[in-house]
C-alpha cells in the first residue's frame, strides 16, 4: 500500500524542507519505520529504546489517534494519510 | 539583565534560543523557560512587587518578558477569599477560594495570553491564533484586538454559546471545527507547520504562554502575607496550569521571596467523563492513557492532556490526590460555591468545588490545612449547564395575595 506521512515541522530537517513523504507499508508501525531508510534520524526521533513511540509523539491515521486503533499494529489502506503530530497544551 | 536563558526540553534538557519554539525537535518534549534565578533574585524583593501593579505585571521579573508594555487587559490580582461558610461544610477551618473569575475575560487564561501575545509581539508576529475549548479562545480574541493584531480562534463546534459570542465580539476569525477539543488541537498543531507566521499561543508560543499561570501561586503567596499554603487545588485540562503553579511556589523560595522552597500539597480536579490523569493516578500508573471526553466541563474536556505526565508527577511528588467528579456532582458543585461564598463559577470551578469536596470527606485534606481552591472560570459562561437545576421557586400574579400564598413570611429565615 503506498500511503502519504505528513510530516511536522520539527521533522522536515530530516526531510530537506518536504511536508509529506509517500511510504510503502502495511501498518503504522512499517510507514513510520519505513522513513527511515531515505530519511536517516526519524527512527531515533520517534521511538524509545523499546521501540515504542515516545510518549510526546501523536500519530493520527485519517484524522484518528492510533492509540484509539491498534497502536503500531493499525492495518494501514491504499491512499491513507498518517500524520505525525507534537503534543500541544491548550484549554 | 536577561534573567532568561532560553528553552530547555523537559525530557532530554536539550537546549534552545529565546524563540518561538515549543517542541523539542529531537524527542518531541516539551520546551519549558529556563531562567537565571540568582539575577532574579538580585533585582525583585517583596518590595518592588508591593509597588508594582495591581495585576499580574507586578510579577514582571518572574516572567520571560524583557518588554516594559505588555499586553495586557488587568489580568490578574483577582481576590484570594477566606472561605468560612463553605469551609464549614466541609469540615476545613483554613480553607481559601482564589477567585479567577474576576479576570477580564472571566477566566486564569487572560494571565497565560497576556504573557503569550506579549511575547508574540515581541517576535514579531501580527497573528493570534490558538485552539480552544472556549475560555483560551475569549482571551485570545480580546487581547488581540487590545494590541491591534489579528486573531484566528478554532474552537469545536458544540461550545457553550456563551464562549462563543465572547470570542466573536471582538471581531477576529472564529473558526468552529465539527470535532472534539482534541481534534481541533491536532489541526492546529499541523496549521502551526503551514503557517510560520502566525503565533498560535497555546502550541508555539506554548513555553511562554504556561508561564503565566505562575502568577497565580506568587499571587496566593503574597495574598496570605508571603507565606505558602499547605494545600492548593487545581483543575486539570492539559495539566499545564497545575504544572505551573507548582513551578510557581518553588521559584518564590529560589529567588528568596520566601524563606525557603515550600512544600505545598498540590491536587488535581477532573470531571469523570474525561478524567485521563485521574485514572492514571488511581491506578498507580505512568501512563496516562487518552479518553474521548463525555462532560459538561468542556473547558475541562481533553481527552489528551498534554502536561498529564508532568501533572502526575506533581501530584505524586507533592504529597497530592487527583480526584474526579460526576457532571452531577459539577452542578451541585457550582451550587455550593454560589450558595455558600457568593462565587458564580464556571463548569470547571464546579469540577474544583466538588473534587475538593470530595478530598475533604476522605481526608486527603486535612480539615486544618492552609487549603485554597482555584475557581478559574465564571459561571455567565456556561449558564446552559445549570437549565433545569436552578430557576424561580415561584412565578406569580404581580399581587401581594399572589405572594403571600407563594412565599409567605416562613422559611426564608429559618423562623
Amino acid at each position: 500500500m503506498a500511503i502519504t506521512v505528513r510530516i511536522p515541522t520539527q521533522l522536515r530537517q530530516l526531510t530537506g524542507g518536504v511536508g509529506e513523504i509517500s511510504v510503502e507499508a502495511t501498518t503504522v508501525g512499517e510507514a513510520l519505520r519505513g522513513l527511515e531508510a531515505d530519511h536517516p534520524g526519524f527512527n531515533e526521533r520517534l521511538f524509545d529504546d523499546n521501540a515504542a513511540l515516545r510518549r510526546f509523539v501523536n500519530v493520527f491515521l485519517a484524522d484518528e489517534d492510533v492509540r484509539f486503533l491498534e497502536g503500531l499494529e493499525t492495518p494501514v489502506t491504499d491512499g491513507q494519510v498518517l500524520s505525525i503530530v507534537p503534543a500541544v497544551a491548550g484549554g | 539583565m536577561p534573567t532568561v536563558l532560553g528553552l530547555r526540553c523537559r525530557e532530554c534538557n536539550r537546549q534552545f534560543p529565546d524563540e518561538a519554539l515549543h517542541v523539542c525537535d529531537f524527542c518531541f518534549g516539551p520546551l519549558e523557560v529556563a531562567y537565571d534565578y540568582d539575577a532574579i533574585a538580585q533585582v525583585v524583593s517583596r518590595e518592588s512587587i508591593e509597588a508594582g501593579p495591581r495585576s499580574m505585571w507586578r510579577y514582571h521579573d518572574l516572567l520571560p518578558i524583557s518588554e516594559a508594555s505588555p499586553v495586557d487587559l488587568g489580568a490578574g490580582f483577582t481576590p484570594l477569599v477566606r472561605a468560612e461558610r463553605l469551609g464549614a461544610e466541609l469540615g476545613l477551618s483554613d480553607l481559601w477560594i482564589k477567585d479567577d473569575t474576576a479576570n477580564p475575560t472571566g477566566s486564569f487564561k487572560d494571565r497565560v495570553v497576556s504573557v503569550a501575545l506579549t511575547k508574540a509581539r515581541q517576535l514579531g508576529f501580527k497573528v493570534a491564533a490558538c485552539a480552544s475549548t472556549g475560555n483560551l479562545a475569549n482571551s485570545v480574541a480580546a487581547h488581540a484586538a487590545r494590541a491591534g493584531m489579528a486573531s484566528v480562534v478554532l474552537i469545536p463546534s458544540n461550545l457553550e454559546r456563551a464562549k462563543v459570542m465572547m470570542t466573536a465580539v471582538y471581531g477576529g476569525t472564529l473558526v468552529a471545527v465539527d470535532g472534539t477539543y482534541d481534534d481541533v488541537n491536532r489541526l492546529c498543531a499541523e496549521l502551526t507547520s503551514e503557517r510560520p507566521g502566525w503565533a498560535f499561543v497555546n502550541v508555539n508560543v506554548r513555553s511562554y504562554y504556561a508561564e503565566g499561570s505562575k502568577t497565580l501561586a506568587f499571587e496566593i503567596a503574597e495574598q496570605l502575607g508571603w507565606q505558602a499554603p499547605d494545600h492548593v487545588v487545581v483543575p486539570i485540562a492539559s495539566g499545564s496550569q497545575l504544572t505551573k503553579v507548582d513551578k510557581g511556589f518553588r521559584e518564590l523560595g529560589l529567588v528568596g521571596l520566601l524563606d525557603s522552597v515550600p512544600e505545598v500539597r498540590i491536587s488535581g480536579a477532573q470531571a469523570a467523563g474525561c478524567s485521563p490523569v485521574a485514572t492514571a493516578f488511581a491506578s498507580g500508573s505512568d501512563a496516562i492513557a487518552p479518553v474521548k471526553p463525555d462532560t459538561i466541563a468542556k473547558s475541562l474536556a481533553i481527552g489528551n492532556p498534554a502536561d498529564g505526565w508532568y501533572a502526575l508527577d506533581v501530584i505524586r511528588r507533592s504529597g497530592g490526590a487527583c480526584g474526579s467528579v460526576t457532571d452531577g456532582e459539577v452542578i451541585e458543585g457550582i451550587k455550593l460555591l454560589a450558595r455558600t461564598e457568593g462565587i458564580f463559577a464556571e463548569t470547571a470551578g464546579g469540577v474544583t468545588i466538588a473534587t475538593l469536596a470530595k478530598l475533604a470527606h476522605e481526608g486527603v485534606i486535612r480539615p486544618d490545612e492552609r487549603t485554597v481552591a482555584i475557581v478559574s472560570g465564571h459561571g455567565l459562561k456556561t449558564v446552559e449547564a445549570l437549565s433545569g437545576h436552578v430557576g424561580p421557586d415561584h412565578t406569580i400574579a404581580p399581587t401581594l395575595d399572589a405572594f403571600d400564598t407563594a412565599v409567605g413570611f416562613e422559611g426564608l429565615l429559618g423562623a
